[in-house]
């Protein structure tokens, strides 16, 4: 069993991954490092803590720290000059003018300024004795899986996939190719689809690794909950990871050189990290490119990921992405095998 | 015959190569002995021309794959992978093969025992040629193919792998390699192959080939005040014991078949024209000076 060829080839690929450093940051630390960054920076934290200036003049100091009681805003008294400069540097988002009337300097296109005038409008009256005129209740949610990290975590599971089975198939095979390690190969009675094969069985154990690191630091780190059963996000990540080998396979079957199949599998991936929502949902782009942009596999691997991951699908309701991701693989497969170069 | 767009590399070759013998293709880069062991080995398909190899044929498919069985087979240039160590090297080329010596076994053959823990990158240049070569024996073949097995190799690694191949040839095994250098061919080949621009330019034994210079030693001489006072060529061919006279630019080397009659004479004829010798040296004939002979060209440079 050990010594059956496959078994030796598979050993022989992971041996060649796990004893390279740089490999094992690009695939297992990298994306973690990003959901960690960008899961910090897109942080849900609501629209925080409103600035507010009160120019300076009878009354400021009663109407400031009125202001500064109410949740939300801090208030400060400034010069005319000062004030105008910082509102219009957006330092502060509303220049109260105290008398009567109490005027209000803002830009109203800016959400902020808007929601501050709103706030500081609300303590004004009330300090005239405006009462409710209706009871109202608050009630605060946040909807796990609505947050940037929810979105972010199944799009890195997916580009993840799809860089470390381009990279991980088309850059050994012609790593062998130019050392001529291939020929070499070709002049034993190696079965060729064993070769092919070992490639897909290293990958599918490096997958599971990938897949726990990310999704458990996911958990770990932000609380990203797999909504759906675990048991379809491993189906829909096999799949995923075969299919990419496949287009790896495709990518390197003819280059001779790593620069070659550098530049193509760069051209391949490049659009999709851009146009398959990866980092950003894919609805941005026109109408006329959804039909291009839905038909990438990476795209659909998302979308499968996500319906899962966050919306809780079965894999019965993901026949079309499913189909789009199993399609580029068979097909990817099937021609990188007609026109592989052997040696 | 192969031929690569305009050139033809290799044409019209007729070799036959026998069962337990070691065999040499030899020349200089560029002759044609590398796509000659290729299409031998079936990793190149000739444009015409058959082979057939220990009765078999490269057919494809099964018997292509049994042929494989019976082969060893060492590449010029292959790079075998840094990052695995030598036992796992062996350990993946044996997994091919239904017939199989164990790893300790082809370690131990060609001398590897020591490094069998080490990473196939950090082993110096002989001692991964050995493992290429150990790489080749693990299958027990009935016939090893070697590539240039010594090219770039420093002298004691070369002999190492002569060791090898000796081991080989005594346990009854057939070798068929390529060399430009011509102690190797001498000193490992039965037979040898002189090759040049694709073509078979000499056949037989080591021994018969230089026989065939009509002489056993060769004399080189250069004169201190250059070409005014020198003899003739039809002069020093007729100095006795001399068969054969090759001048070039900066010597003439003279094929002689009895030193201690040609150099006192050859002495006596450059006393007689005034001519002073800037260097006088002898040595036993070799394939070079075959190739010499019959090219005009020196084989390193050629």
């Amino acid at each position: 069993m050990r010594d059956h060829p496959l078994v030796q080839l598979t050993l022989a690929r992971m041996r060649e991954f796990y004893r390279e450093p740089e490999a094992i940051f690009w695939v297992f630390g990298f994306p973690i490092v990003l959901a960690f960054a960008l899961g910090i920076a897109f942080r849900n934290r609501g629209p925080g803590e409103l600035r507010v200036a009160v120019l300076r003049g009878a009354g400021d100091s009663v109407l400031a720290t009125a202001l500064a009681r109410a949740p939300g805003l801090r208030a400060a008294v400034l010069d005319s000059a000062e004030a105008r400069l910082q509102l219009r540097t957006g330092r502060v988002a509303l220049l109260v003018v105290p008398g009567d009337p109490v005027v209000y300097r803002y830009d109203s296109t800016r959400t902020e300024s808007r929601l501050a005038r709103l706030e500081a409008d609300e303590v004004v009256q009330r300090a005239r004795g405006r009462a409710d005129a209706a009871r109202v209740q608050d009630q605060r949610v946040t909807e796990p899986g609505s947050r940037y990290i929810d979105f972010l975590i199944p799009g890195l599971l997916g580009m993840n996939l799809m860089g470390s089975g381009l990279w991980g198939v088309g850059f050994s095979v012609v790593q062998a190719r130019t050392k001529k390690l291939l020929k070499r190969f070709m002049a034993t009675p190696m079965r060729r689809s064993h070769y092919l094969l070992s490639f897909i069985l290293s990958r599918l154990v490096f997958l599971f690794l990938e897949v726990a690191a990310l999704v458990g630091f996911g958990w770990w780190m932000f609380h990203v909950g797999v909504r759906g059963s675990f048991s379809a996000v491993a189906f829909i990540t096999v799949l995923g990871a075969l299919s990419f080998a496949g287009l790896g396979m495709l990518v390197a079957s003819r280059a001779r050189t790593i620069e070659a199949v550098s530049g193509l599998m760069n051209l391949v991936m490049l659009p999709m990290w851009i146009l398959s929502g990866t980092f950003f949902s894919y609805a941005r782009f026109p109408e006329a490119m959804q039909p291009f942009v839905k038909a990438l596999p990476l795209t659909a691997l998302n979308d499968a990921l996500r319906a899962v991951m966050i919306e809780g699908s079965r894999l019965s309701e993901l026949g079309a992405p499913l189909g789009i991701v199993t399609a580029w693989g068979v097909v990817s497969f099937v021609v990188a095998l007609q026109i592989f170069r052997w040696r | 015959m192969k031929r690569y767009a305009d050139v033809v590399a290799v044409a019209g070759l007729d070799l036959t190569v026998n069962a337990r013998e070691c065999f040499g293709l030899l020349g200089p880069n560029g002759a044609g002995k590398t796509t000659t062991i290729e299409i031998l080995e079936g990793l190149t398909a000739p444009d015409r021309g058959e082979v057939e190899i220990l009765g078999m044929r490269w057919t494809g498919g099964a018997s292509t794959r049994a042929l494989r069985e019976r082969l060893g087979i060492q590449l010029q240039d292959t790079q075998l992978a840094d990052k695995l160590t030598v036992e796992e090297t062996v350990r993946l080329f044996r997994s091919f093969y239904r017939a199989a010596h164990s790893v300790e076994e082809v370690l131990g053959l060609v001398g590897l025992e020591e490094k069998r823990t080490a990473w196939v990158g950090k082993l110096s240049g002989g001692q991964k040629q050995r493992l290429a070569v150990a790489c080749a024996l693990v299958s027990r073949p009935d016939l090893l193919f070697l590539d240039e097995p010594t090219t770039g190799l420093d002298p004691q690694s070369r002999r190492q792998l002569w060791d090898v191949v000796g081991r080989f040839r005594a346990a009854g095994g057939t070798v068929l390699l390529t060399t430009h250098y011509m102690e190797e061919a001498e000193r490992l080949c039965d037979r040898v192959a002189i090759m040049d621009h694709g073509k078979v330019i000499a056949l037989g034994t080591p021994r018969s080939l230089i026989a065939s210079l009509g002489a056993e030693h060769v004399v080189e001489f250069a004169l201190a005040d250059g070409a005014t006072r020198a003899p003739t060529p039809a002069e020093l061919a007729a100095l006795p014991g001399v068969r054969a006279v090759r001048p070039a630019l900066d010597r003439t080397a003279l094929t002689v078949a009895e030193v201690h009659r040609a150099v006192p004479a050859l002495l006596g004829l450059l006393e007689r024209r005034g001519a002073e010798l800037s260097l006088l040296a002898t040595h036993h004939a070799t394939l070079e000076d075959v190739f010499v002979s019959l090219t005009g060209r020196q084989l390193r440079d050629a």
